[in-house]
């Protein structure tokens, strides 16, 4: 019976695994190759890795990393963080990696969405959106790690990243970010329902239940950050997974 | 020795690492120069029909592989386009492939928004006859499968499992020495080393 992923996102920075909540104040977490061991060990379905400051650095998630990742993930994984060349993809993708992540690259150069989806196949490619809740109950897209607002209306660009060929859409919530109280079900919904990609949702997961309302709400997979790091009601550092018992009892 | 076609598709890398997790010596070869009797090869894929018959005609690797699996028998596994690619035609690109087998590729068709396209995830297998490269399967083994495409066989007896995404697919046949799974072995944890491990060891 097909599932739906369940898929841990790492945010590096400087080499390091962080944790931020509404996209800012990033907390050191541990070494990031050590948690892929661990989520590797527990049969974590899929990685996400994304690199925080490769952007504004204007360079590309550092490839001697993506092939340490390579040698430990024996199940899929996407690195994203300033990828903004063919070349650069190509590099992740002999390194081991199933997909790469755009977000701000492809807000400024829609055209690298279409390239790398031709070169590559849409399967490969994984556009990345963030927004934020405006006054009015509207969404606002962020670039730039969450830093930059742009004038980008959100179903017209989910329609036009789905048209240049992504493979796959990650909704970031930089609201729901960090905080574990669920994710932004009508978000998910108005979404999803006018996709025919698969859509990732990301942020605000803190407990089982809330996987099980995302997939109901028409995500097609389930990411989280802070649910998979975080333990306990006082976040103690623990990187883990649930079991199959676990996952089972979610999607029963 | 396995053997791993390269062909310019697929991550040749990913399934080098999984043989050497599982301690089996294999190269990546494109030439495919030096073959000895009881090497085994591995057809990865990931990425479009058309270019991938194209690239394996630009490499000479057409003749070359008839010879060395329809003529010689050695065992071959088919990984995902690698498994397609062995079929008769393709609706993706309209072109024909390596005609070992009888079936011939689809794209995916849903009556449902529920679905999406690729099937992108883990799935189980419905095995549908003894194969050894199911051997000491547990019941509930899982594999990462990613497609839009799907295996639609003509012989029916050489469907050694089915899944199911809103329809009943093949997802692997074996066919004396030709072997095709639609799934990533590679990325596919310990069922998917352990399926490495059979086909590499019967």
């Amino acid at each position: 019976m097909f599932r739906p992923r369940i898929i841990p996102i790492l945010l590096l920075q400087d080499s390091g695994l962080v944790k931020t909540k509404n996209f800012a104040k990033p907390r050191y977490i541990g070494d990031p190759i050590n948690s892929v061991k661990i989520l590797n060990d527990l049969k974590a379905d899929e990685l996400i890795f994304l690199d925080i400051n490769a952007s504004k650095k204007k360079q590309c998630m550092d490839i001697d990393f993506i092939k340490n990742i390579g040698d430990e993930a024996f199940m899929p994984f996407s690195v994203g963080g300033g990828f903004s060349r063919i070349e650069q993809m190509k590099a992740a993708f002999r390194n081991g990696a199933e997909k790469v992540v755009i977000n701000t690259e492809a807000i400024n150069n829609p055209n690298l969405i279409f390239e790398a989806s031709n070169y590559f196949g849409s399967q490969s490619i994984v556009v990345s959106i963030d927004v934020r809740k405006t006054f009015f109950r509207g969404y606002k897209i962020y670039k730039n790690s969450g830093k930059v607002k742009t004038n980008l209306n959100l179903f017209n660009w989910c329609r036009e990243v789905e048209e240049l060929g992504a493979g796959e859409i990650l909704l970031n919530s930089i609201d729901r970010d960090g905080m574990m109280d669920g994710y932004d079900l009508d978000l998910i919904k108005k979404i999803s329902s006018n996709l025919s990609i698969p859509l990732v949702a990301a942020g605000g997961a803190g407990m089982l239940s809330h996987f099980k309302e995302a997939i109901e709400a028409g995500a097609h997979a389930v990411s989280a950050g802070s649910f998979f790091v975080y333990h306990g009601p006082r976040n103690a550092v623990l990187v883990n997974y649930p079991n199959l018992e676990e996952l089972q009892e979610v999607f029963r | 020795m396995i053997i791993i076609i390269d062909y310019g598709l697929g991550n040749l890398g990913s399934i080098s690492k999984a043989l050497d997790r599982i301690g089996y010596e294999n190269r990546i070869s494109r030439n495919l120069k030096n073959i000895n009797p009881g090497d085994k090869f591995i057809l990865p894929g990931v990425g479009h029909f058309e270019k991938g018959i194209k690239n394996l005609s630009k490499f000479n690797l057409i003749n070359k592989l008839n010879d060395f699996v329809l003529i010689k028998k050695h065992s071959i596994l088919g990984i995902c386009l690698g498994m397609q690619l062995m079929t008769n035609f393709s609706e993706e690109g309209n072109c024909n492939g390596l005609g070992w087998v009888d079936a011939s590729v689809k794209r995916f068709v849903f009556n449902s928004t529920n679905f999406k396209l690729p099937h992108m995830g883990w799935n189980s297998l419905n095995i549908k006859k003894n194969d050894s490269l199911f051997l000491r399967f547990d019941l509930d083994e899982r594999f990462y499968f990613v497609h839009s495409y799907y295996v639609d066989c003509n012989e029916k007896n050489i469907i050694s499992s089915t899944s199911n995404y809103y329809l009943e697919f093949c997802s692997s046949f074996s066919k004396e020495n030709i072997h095709g799974v639609q799934f990533h072995p590679e990325k596919s944890h310990d069922s998917g080393l352990r399926l490495l491990r059979n086909f590499l060891e019967t």
